[in-house]
């Protein structure tokens, strides 16, 4: 069956009938995203392939559970990604805070060249976003969502109080929100005939 | 931890920024504090926007297989209850699982055998030639829509519905299973409802067919009367 024409949300859908092909199609369309998210957060191949193995096979699993009411399936995958990636971080003890310099970029190993440059396009809108953010509202959001720190271990890390972590978590959050919502961030990404800009 | 500062967890509930305390804790809050849902479906969207802003980097090229290799082995065992009843996933690990799921109604089953069919063979051979295909390593076992349980199939076409939560049928009527192939449906048993039903098929289900239960006049008919209200397709 050809599925490059189905939602995200529609390939869940076929997951929950036990459709292997959707769930190679997910990877195909989240497996990148997923494994540079758990290579940055892990800093170690095996490690990172381990967490996106268990976060795909917890959709595979769990497809059933969702419910497209209340979150977009990409969201939902990736969520799922990062908390395996955030369980291995810490049980391994592999936080860090140094930043994060990758060795060599992707030569887009899988996909499309239209794909890839629609995902570096995506990269570059968060990453803009990102460097827009008030320093302290930066920080508190890498060393939370990559670093895998908690709120009170980045109180006592930053030497702050932890209703002035929770604040600029909060507060991070809200200003990407506004910074990333002039263009809708995964709009039409699997519409082959879209225009990406 | 007091009643308001929890909703104050959102954020880093978002971010997985909680300890597994905190975490367990906020998550109770949840399922009852619609604010909080509602506040989490947007902050969980613009926080997993933050796994795009990761650097690039080449996937393994074997992890893509192993995956869906992993999935291929996992998919006999992982049987959807149908949408409309129950959408958490009913998943058997082994089919010994399967055997234990099905005994826990047996004493209901065996009592119905023992009042309705008054069979020759004895109701336990019945039952344990029935479990012995739900848990055969060969059987193929397929969901329901429409209600709760499993079809399973042994590889020689001996099918076997287990039906659990089922109601009884209203009075002067039965439950029937039909197994339809092309557009021919043929009479494969009749049944009562209960906490766990057990139903040897009397037909053969080849491949590819459609095993449905309608619910017909007391003693049955000889094709069906009513919409299917469980069907089922063996692929």
């Amino acid at each position: 069956m050809h599925l490059t024409h189905l939602s995200d949300e529609a390939l869940i859908a076929l997951l929950e009938r036990g459709q292997e092909d959707a769930l190679a199609e997910l990877y195909d369309r989240y497996g990148q995203i997923a494994y540079s998210l758990a290579y940055r957060m892990l800093r170690n191949e095996t490690l990172a392939e381990d967490a996106v193995q268990e976060a795909f096979l917890t959709v595979w699993r769990n497809a059933a559970r969702f419910v497209p009411e209340r979150a977009k399936a990409s969201t939902w995958l990736l969520t799922i990604v990062h908390r395996r990636a955030v369980d291995l971080v810490r049980r391994e003890e592999r936080r860090r805070t140094e930043p994060f310099t990758p060795s060599a970029e992707a030569a887009s190993s899988e996909g499309s060249a239209a794909d890839a440059a629609w995902l570096r396009l995506q990269r570059e809108r968060v990453q803009d976003a990102l460097r827009r953010l008030p320093d302290e509202q930066r920080e508190a959001l890498e060393l939370a969502y990559y670093g895998g720190f908690t709120q009170s271990e980045l109180a006592e890390r930053l030497g702050q109080p932890l209703g002035t972590i929770k604040s600029r978590m909060f507060a991070g959050l809200a200003r990407l929100r506004e910074l990333l919502s002039d263009v809708q961030i995964e709009e039409e990404r699997w519409s082959p005939k879209q225009s990406t800009t | 931890m007091e009643p308001e500062a929890i909703h104050d967890l959102t954020p880093a509930y978002a971010l997985d920024a909680l300890d597994p305390h905190e975490c367990a804790e906020f998550e109770k809050h949840l399922r009852h504090c619609e604010r909080c849902q509602a506040e989490l479906a947007e902050l969980q969207e613009v926080g997993s926007s933050l796994a795009y802003a990761a650097p690039a980097v080449a996937t393994p090229p074997a992890l893509r297989g192993s995956i869906l290799e992993q999935a291929r082995a996992e998919r006999a065992n992982v049987i959807p209850f149908p949408a409309r009843r129950s959408r958490t996933t009913w998943v058997l690990g082994t089919a010994a699982a399967v055997a234990a799921a099905v005994a826990i109604g047996l004493g209901i089953w065996t009592a119905l055998l023992n009042n309705d069919l008054g069979a020759e063979r004895s109701a336990h051979d019945r039952v344990a030639d029935a479990l012995a295909i739900v848990a055969a390593p060969g059987t193929q076992r397929v969901g329901l829509t429409g209600g709760k349980g499993l079809l399973a199939v042994s590889p020689s076409g001996q099918g076997v519905l287990v039906l659990s939560d089922l109601a009884q049928p209203p009075s002067g009527r039965t439950y029937q299973a039909w197994v339809i192939q092309g557009k021919t449906p043929k009479p494969a048993g009749l049944f009562r409802g209960g906490n766990t039903t057990v139903v040897p098929l009397t037909t053969r289900v080849p491949q590819g067919s459609i095993v449905a239960v309608t619910v017909e006049p007391k003693g049955g008919v000889a094709k069906p009367t009513r919409t299917p209200i469980i069907t089922t397709r063996l692929s």
